[in-house]
C-alpha cells in the first residue's frame, strides 16, 4: 500500500498538495464568526451541482412541459420535493452566505493589498452566481419566472441602437419563449456551473497563495529571522510556508478549522433544515405565490419584483428616472465593489483600527444595501423612490468617501499580533 | 501547544463518535437521491395493471396487449393444442419450466392458470425481438407440430406454451407475466392472484 | 461589530412588513391532519368544482392514499368517471367553449391554496354579493368583477351588499351560516392539500432532520472544544 501511495505521489503530489492546502496551511487563530461563510458558500455550492444534476434528471426544458414537470418532480417523483426544495432554499442560501462573506471582507479589509486579485475572483463568483441565479429562476416557468425574466431583458433594450435587436437576439425569439427557456437551461446547467467551479478553484488557490487575512489585519507571516523563536508558532506547517516566512498566531487549517467548520456547518445545516422543512416559500421570498401558476405572457403578476439577492441593484435601476442611466448606474454599482480595493488607499485593514469616520461609512453601508434589498422587493410608490435615492447615494457615497478619507486616515495603531 | 496534556482517549472517542454520527448523516442523505431513482408515480401508473376482455378471443386466435411497455401475447389454446403441449417434451430445452420464467403459479404443464389461455410476454429470450405467431403452419419450422411462436430476427422457436425448442439461439422460455383472472371473463395482467 | 448587528437588527421588521397581501381575509382555520374533512372536501369538490376547474397535477390514487381511501373503494365511490386510479382529476371541458363561456378558461386549482392562500380561498367562497350588472348577476368582495357565477348559492343562499361594503343575508340557502362555514372550510382544506400533498410528511421528516443535526452538532461541538484546547 505504501509503495502504491509512493507511487502515486512521485507522479501527482497528491499528499503534498493536501499538506499545503489543508493539513498543514496556516490559518491565523484568531478567525471569528465572520470566518464561517466561505466554507459555507461552498457546501451550498456542492449542494446545489448534485441536486441540480438529480432535478435535470426529470425537468423537461420546454415552454409546454417546464412547468408540468416542475409539478412531477414535486408529486410524482420520490423525494423530488426534497430535491427540490434544497435546490430552491439552496439559491437563497447561497446569497446570504455569499453576501455575508462578501461583507466580512469589507469590515475587516480583506480586499486590500496583496488581496486584490482573490477579491476580484470572488466578485467574478458573485458575478456569475447572479447570472446563474437569474437563468434558473426562469426555469421553473412560473409567472414569475416569465416577467422576471422579461423585465430583466428589457434592460439591454435602453442601449442605444442596437438595444432592441440584443434583447430580441437574447431571448431568440419576439417574446420569451421555449427558445429562450432551452438556452437558459443550458447556459444554467453545463455552461455557467463549470465557469463558477472553475473561478472558485482560482479564488482558493489565490487566498492560499496570499494568506488569509484575520479580524485584526495583521499579517501572520513575518520575514524570516524577524521573530523570536519562543513567538514562533508551535505547530508544523508545510515547508512552502516556513522557508520563506516566520510564522506567528498561527494554527494548522486541519484540525482546528475542520473541526470548527464542522460545527458552523452543522449550525447553519439546522437553519437550512429549518426553512427548507417548515418554510420553504421563505415567507414569499424564496418561493414567490405567482410562480404558482404557469407562465403566462397575457397575464401579468399584479407586483413584479425579482427575486430578494437582486433587490439591491434593481431598486438602484428603479429609482433613476432615465432608463438607461439607470441601467447604467445599476451595473457600475457592481462595478464599485470589483474597484474596492483601489477605493481605498489606506493600508491599516481591520475596522477595529481604523477611523471613527470609517466605521460611520461602514454602518450606513450596510444600512443603505439592506435598504436598498429591501426596497427591491417592494411595490414602487413615491416614499419608496426617495427612500431608494437616498439609499443609491448612501451606496456610492461610501466608496466616494472611503477614496477621499483614506488617504491620510486618523488610525489606531495595529497590534504585532493578533488579539484574542 | 498547550500545557494541559493532550487526552489521547477523549480525543479518540470523540472523533469516531463524530464520524460515526456523520457518517449516518450522509447515509440518510444519500435516500432521497437514491430513491428518486425508483418508477416514479406517473410511470406506475403507465405500468399499472392491463384488463383484457378474452370472452372475444376465438379458439386458436391470438390477441396483443400492452403491459409496462412490452407486448403481451394471450392465446385462446384450441383442445387440440392443449392436449398435444405434453408430446414433443424431448425437442425442447426446459419441457418442466424448471427455470423460473414463470411464476409459482403458473409452473405446469400449460405454463398457465387455465390450460385454455396462454399469457406470455411476447419478448425472444435471446436478443428481445417479437417472436411471429405461426397458427397451422408451424410445421415448416418443426415437423409434425402445427403451432408455435417463429422468431424473425435470429430463428428461435418456441411451443404453444411459449417453450423454447433445442437448437435454437434463445436460452430461455418465453415469460409469463404475473396474471389473474378476476371474472371468467377478464384477465388482468400485472397482478396475481388473489392479489388486489 | 455589536452596531452592525443591531443595525441589521433594525431592518429586520420592514422585511416582515414588506411580505404578504393587504386584503382583509378570514382565517381558514383548516386542518390538514383531519382526513374526515378533507373526504368531505374532496367529495364537495367533485360535485361542485371538477365540472369547470380541473386538478391537472393530482392523481385519483394519490389522492385516495393520502386520504385513506382505498383504490376499489376509490373507483367506485368517487371515480363515476370510469376512469383509471392513476389518472390525473380532470375534466372534459373543451378549453375554448370554457373561455367563450365565462370570458376565460377557469383556472387549473391544483395548486391554487399556494398561488393564492387557504384564507383567500376560504374567504373568496363566502363573499360573493348581488350585482345584476354582472353576466351572471353575483361578484365578489375579494375578487372584484369575477367570472364565475356563485355554483354554491343553493346552499349558502343569496347575499346583498350594502353601501359600506357589508355582506347581508337576503335569502337563505339548505345550509345555516355554520355549516355553510364548515362546508367551504373542508373545500379550503382539501385545495391546501392538492397544492403540496407532501406538506404533512414534509414537517415530519424535518422533526427527525433538525433532532439528528442537533445531536450531530453536540458531538462535532465537544470534539471542535477538545482539540481547541491545544490552541487557547
Amino acid at each position: 500500500m505504501n509503495s502504491f501511495m509512493a507511487w502515486i505521489e512521485q507522479r501527482l503530489p497528491f499528499m503534498d498538495a493536501m499538506n499545503k492546502h489543508a493539513l498543514q496551511y496556516p490559518a491565523p487563530k484568531n478567525f471569528n464568526f465572520w470566518y464561517v461563510f466561505g466554507i459555507l458558500a461552498s457546501v451550498v455550492l456542492v449542494n446545489q451541482i448534485v441536486t441540480g444534476i438529480w432535478l435535470t434528471m426529470n425537468y423537461e426544458p420546454s415552454g409546454d412541459g417546464a412547468f408540468a414537470s416542475v409539478e412531477y418532480i414535486m408529486r410524482d417523483v420520490d423525494y423530488g420535493w426534497l430535491l427540490r426544495y434544497m435546490h430552491s432554499t439552496g439559491a437563497s442560501a447561497f446569497f446570504i452566505v455569499v453576501y455575508l462573506h462578501m461583507f466580512r471582507g469589507v469590515i475587516y479589509g480583506s480586499y486590500q493589498k496583496p488581496r486584490e486579485l482573490l477579491w476580484i475572483f470572488g466578485m467574478l463568483i458573485y458575478l456569475v452566481l447572479m447570472a446563474e441565479a437569474f437563468m434558473g429562476y426562469l426555469l421553473p416557468w412560473g409567472n414569475m419566472s416569465y416577467w422576471g425574466a422579461q423585465v430583466i431583458i428589457s434592460l439591454f433594450g435602453a442601449i442605444p441602437v442596437i438595444g432592441e435587436e440584443l434583447t430580441i437576439w437574447i431571448k431568440g425569439d419576439y417574446v420569451i419563449s421555449g427558445a429562450t427557456l432551452n438556452r437558459f437551461f443550458a447556459l444554467h446547467v453545463v455552461a455557467l456551473p463549470l465557469v463558477l467551479v472553475v473561478l472558485v478553484f482560482l479564488h482558493i488557490l489565490a487566498l492560499h497563495e496570499v494568506g488569509s487575512n484575520n479580524p485584526d489585519g495583521t499579517n501572520i507571516k513575518k520575514p524570516k529571522g524577524s521573530v523570536k523563536p519562543e513567538d514562533l508558532s508551535k505547530f508544523e506547517f508545510h515547508e512552502q510556508y516556513t522557508k520563506k516566512y516566520d510564522i506567528v498566531d498561527a494554527i494548522p487549517f486541519h484540525p482546528y478549522y475542520t473541526v470548527k467548520d464542522l460545527v458552523a456547518v452543522v449550525i447553519f445545516l439546522i437553519l437550512f433544515s429549518w426553512v427548507m422543512f417548515f418554510a420553504p416559500e421563505g415567507g414569499g421570498y424564496f418561493l414567490e405565490a405567482p410562480n404558482f401558476t404557469p407562465a403566462n405572457g397575457l397575464k401579468t403578476p399584479e407586483h413584479i419584483a425579482p427575486v430578494w439577492y437582486f433587490g439591491p441593484f434593481y431598486t438602484v435601476l428603479r429609482v433613476i428616472p432615465e432608463k438607461l442611466i439607470g441601467m447604467v448606474a445599476m451595473f457600475a454599482a457592481i462595478g464599485m465593489l470589483f474597484a474596492l480595493p483601489w477605493f481605498d488607499r489606506g493600508i491599516v485593514r481591520s475596522f477595529r483600527y481604523r477611523s471613527k469616520i470609517h466605521l460611520f461609512n461602514l454602518t450606513q453601508f450596510a444600512i443603505c444595501f439592506i435598504a436598498l434589498g429591501v426596497l427591491g422587493t417592494m411595490p414602487a410608490s413615491d416614499l419608496a423612490n426617495l427612500a431608494g435615492r437616498i439609499a443609491t447615494f448612501g451606496y456610492f457615497g461610501f466608496f466616494v468617501a472611503l477614496w477621499i478619507y483614506s488617504k491620510d486616515e486618523k488610525t489606531k495603531p495595529v497590534p504585532e499580533r493578533v488579539t484574542g | 501547544m498547550s500545557n494541559v496534556p493532550v487526552n489521547n482517549g477523549r480525543r479518540r472517542f470523540l472523533t469516531a463518535a463524530t464520524s460515526v454520527v456523520g457518517g449516518a448523516g450522509v447515509v440518510g442523505l444519500a435516500v432521497p437521491f437514491i430513491g428518486s431513482w425508483n418508477p416514479s408515480a406517473r410511470a406506475k401508473a403507465a405500468g399499472a395493471p392491463v384488463e383484457v376482455n378474452v370472452s372475444k378471443i376465438e379458439p386458436g386466435q391470438l390477441i396483443r396487449a400492452e403491459w409496462r411497455g412490452k407486448p403481451v401475447y394471450v392465446v385462446r389454446r384450441t383442445d387440440d393444442i392443449v392436449n398435444n403441449l405434453s408430446k414433443h417434451d424431448d425437442q425442447l430445452r426446459d419441457p418442466k419450466s424448471e427455470e423460473a420464467q414463470q411464476p409459482e403459479y403458473a409452473t405446469n404443464t400449460y405454463r398457465s392458470i387455465k390450460p385454455e389461455f396462454l399469457v406470455a410476454l411476447g419478448v425472444c429470450t435471446h436478443l428481445g425481438c417479437a417472436p411471429t405467431h405461426h397458427k397451422g403452419d408451424f410445421e415448416q419450422h418443426v415437423s409434425g407440430i402445427k403451432d408455435g411462436f417463429f422468431c424473425p430476427c435470429h430463428g428461435s422457436k418456441f411451443d404453444m406454451a411459449g417453450r423454447v425448442f433445442q437448437g435454437v439461439p434463445a436460452p430461455l422460455n418465453l415469460v409469463v407475466p404475473e396474471h389473474s383472472f378476476p371474472t371468467d371473463d377478464t384477465l388482468l395482467i400485472g397482478v396475481a392472484p388473489g392479489e388486489a | 461589530m455589536k452596531k452592525f448587528i443591531l443595525a441589521l437588527l433594525a431592518v429586520f421588521p420592514m422585511l416582515a412588513g414588506a411580505a404578504g397581501p393587504s386584503l382583509d381575509l378570514d382565517k381558514a382555520g383548516n386542518d390538514l391532519s383531519d382526513k374526515e374533512s378533507l373526504k368531505r372536501g374532496f367529495e364537495s369538490y367533485l360535485n361542485y368544482c371538477l365540472g369547470c376547474h380541473q386538478l391537472q397535477y393530482q392523481r385519483y390514487n394519490r389522492t385516495f392514499a393520502d386520504l385513506g381511501i382505498s383504490d376499489e373503494e376509490g373507483l367506485e365511490k368517487w371515480m363515476p368517471t370510469g376512469e383509471k386510479v392513476g389518472d390525473h382529476i380532470t375534466n372534459t371541458m373543451p378549453a375554448k367553449d370554457a373561455a367563450a363561456w365565462f370570458g376565460s378558461t377557469p383556472p387549473d386549482l391544483t395548486l391554487e391554496a399556494r398561488f393564492r392562500s387557504p384564507d383567500y380561498i376560504y374567504t373568496y367562497l363566502r363573499s360573493f354579493y348581488v350585482d345584476e350588472k354582472r353576466p351572471f348577476g353575483v361578484n365578489n368582495k375579494v375578487f372584484k368583477d369575477v367570472g364565475m357565477p356563485h355554483v354554491l348559492q343553493d346552499l349558502q343562499g343569496v347575499r346583498t351588499m350594502d353601501e359600506h361594503g357589508e355582506l347581508s343575508e337576503a335569502t337563505g340557502g339548505t345550509m345555516t351560516a355554520e355549516e355553510y362555514d364548515a362546508f367551504v372550510r373542508d373545500l379550503t382544506n382539501f385545495l391546501e392539500y392538492t397544492a403540496e400533498p407532501n406538506k404533512l410528511e414534509r414537517q415530519n421528516m424535518g422533526y427527525w432532520v433538525i433532532g439528528f443535526l442537533f445531536i450531530f452538532l453536540i458531538f462535532a461541538y465537544l470534539l471542535k472544544k477538545e482539540y481547541w484546547r491545544d490552541v487557547h
